[in-house]
């Protein structure tokens, strides 16, 4: 008999495969998920409010009304993704049952939980999951997360901490698969205890060199020079949350963002496509921010 | 002239570092010699006999493939294999398309774009085809709804169509609505097979002319 699976984790990861190389825009509407289809997104992420704005406006951070998610699924065909508050797997169950594509269980949002993440294996739907490092990762991973994009800071406009995060997760990494090369399988163990993860997913990391699921990054992305800086790190594509309807020109800027990462080692044409822009996001100095989102979420 | 057939896989989007893995897998199975070279420019089409189109989001394929001005340098590419976007691309009639999308229209099938709804419907289970069993993974999957006369199906599951070929006098396509990148190098193999064989009456002389 031929049984057909859904939910399975290879679909969820599977779903992750084909966006790479891609970038996902935050919307806010079905104009901008329009502009962002147009322009060539892979997916777009529906919120309520972009980074930029949750910081400017503050107060609790929460999943997006219903009715904007479905208008934004009826205004585009590329997968459509929401955020929930990390730990909120109530909310998360609403947005499945609303058919998103993908759930990212956000720092961006207002945590509801600070002690766990939400158990995403249990759900049907792929999560994307924020990490500033490897231990981060590999717990997010181990709770069932399909997809990881280092977090960098959201709203800031400010490429700084993606770098940070990117460093820290390659760097995690690499220190693995060297423990692998040189067969030092005790610390190994110590190292799953201090990621608090099992032991196979620290081994499989070490003996692949890369994590075992898709790696995005986010947070800070406001130029097509930036897109390409992180794609040279050796990111699987991008997030884009304010950069991109915060600046002069979005169409402008989301196109030559997604021409970007399409020959992120192009510089030539990435010079081509980042001409007469406009004025990108403003951006901001991390220490002058109030609140670092980056720092939700750890556990 | 050195005759090396080179195999592209279109890279800018997708899983095709997977198509990659699976097409050099392939080769070593039928001890085939050939360059796999990921294509992204026009230039990168040099040469190049038999491409894969990976899965990825078709819409997106297409756009970045049109502003490469790679199109017309596609449309001469002897053999094209492609798998779910791919797979659309190839579709001459698409259903629940974006609004003022285009395909490269090279086979004469209408593919329903997301056919089986959103992720959450995404699917994996065995399947027979013409090329034997394998596991099949279904991911916002689109469908094939026709086919001209011309065109033979080789996988089908009951009634439905999992994928189908086509072949004229001077091409010949291979579109799978799964990922069988993901599980098997069959299809890879079987794509390769043709390519080798050179069974086209006329084969372009070595891929495409560029300019």
């Amino acid at each position: 008999m031929t049984q057909t699976l859904k939910g399975t984790f290879r679909l969820k990861s599977g779903l992750a495969q084909m966006l790479k190389g891609g970038v996902i825009m935050d919307v806010v509407n079905a104009e901008q998920a329009k502009i962002a289809e147009d322009a060539g997104a892979v997916a777009v992420m529906a919120l309520e409010r972009i980074p930029s704005d949750i910081r400017a406006h503050g107060g609790v951070a929460r999943m997006s009304d219903p009715s904007k998610i479905k208008e934004i699924q009826k205004a585009v065909t590329i997968p459509v993704m929401a955020k929930c508050r990390i730990g909120h797997f109530a909310e998360a169950q609403i947005l499945e049952a609303l058919k998103v594509d993908f759930i990212d269980e956000s720092e961006v949002l207002t945590p509801a939980d600070e002690e766990f993440h939400i158990e995403k294996i249990k759900f049907t739907v792929p999560f994307v999951c924020g990490a500033r490092n490897l231990g981060e990762a590999l717990r997010r991973i181990n709770e069932g997360a399909a997809m990881i994009r280092t977090k960098g800071e959201a709203g800031s406009g400010n490429i700084v901490e993606a770098v940070r995060h990117m460093r820290s997760v390659l760097g995690g990494i690499a220190e693995l698969h060297d423990l692998y090369k040189k067969k030092q399988n005790k610390k190994l163990t110590l190292k799953a205890k201090e990621y608090r993860v099992p032991v196979e997913l620290v081994n499989e990391v070490a003996k692949l060199g890369k994590l075992p699921v898709v790696h995005f990054t986010a947070g800070g992305i406001a130029t097509p020079a930036d897109a390409a800086l992180c794609m040279q790190f050796g990111m699987d594509g991008v997030f884009v949350g304010s950069g991109i309807f915060k600046s002069a020109e979005p169409a402008k800027l989301a196109k030559a963002i997604v021409d970007t990462v399409a020959h992120f080692t192009d510089a030539k044409l990435i010079a081509k496509v980042s001409e007469n822009l406009g004025e990108p996001m403003r951006g901001q100095e991390i220490e002058k921010l109030e609140v670092k989102l980056a720092q939700r979420g750890t556990n | 002239m050195s005759g090396i057939k080179k195999i592209g896989v279109l890279a800018f989007q997708g899983d095709a570092i997977e198509h990659i893995e699976a097409t050099i897998k392939a080769l070593q199975k039928l001890k085939l010699k050939s360059e796999v070279v990921s294509v992204r420019s026009l230039q990168d089409l040099k040469a190049v006999v038999g491409l894969i189109i990976p899965g990825g989001e078709s819409t997106v394929l297409y756009t970045l493939c049109e502003r490469a001005g790679m199109i017309d340098g596609i449309k001469k590419i002897p053999y094209i294999f492609g798998t779910c976007a791919g797979a659309i691309l190839l579709a001459k009639r698409v259903e629940h398309s974006a609004p003022g999308k285009k395909t490269l229209g090279l086979m004469d099938i209408t593919v329903d774009r997301n056919a089986y709804g959103s992720q959450t419907e995404s699917f994996e289970k065995d399947i027979d085809t013409n090329l034997g069993k394998l596991h099949a993974i279904f991911i916002r999957a689109p469908r094939i709804i026709k086919m001209s006369k011309q065109v033979t199906a080789t996988a089908l599951d009951k009634k439905e169509i999992l994928a189908c070929e086509e072949q004229n006098k001077h091409h010949y396509y291979l579109a799978a609505c799964f990922h069988p990148e993901l599980t098997t190098t069959i299809f890879h193999e079987y794509f390769l097979k043709k390519v080798f064989s050179a069974s086209l009456r006329a084969p372009l002389k070595r891929g495409v002319a560029i300019p």
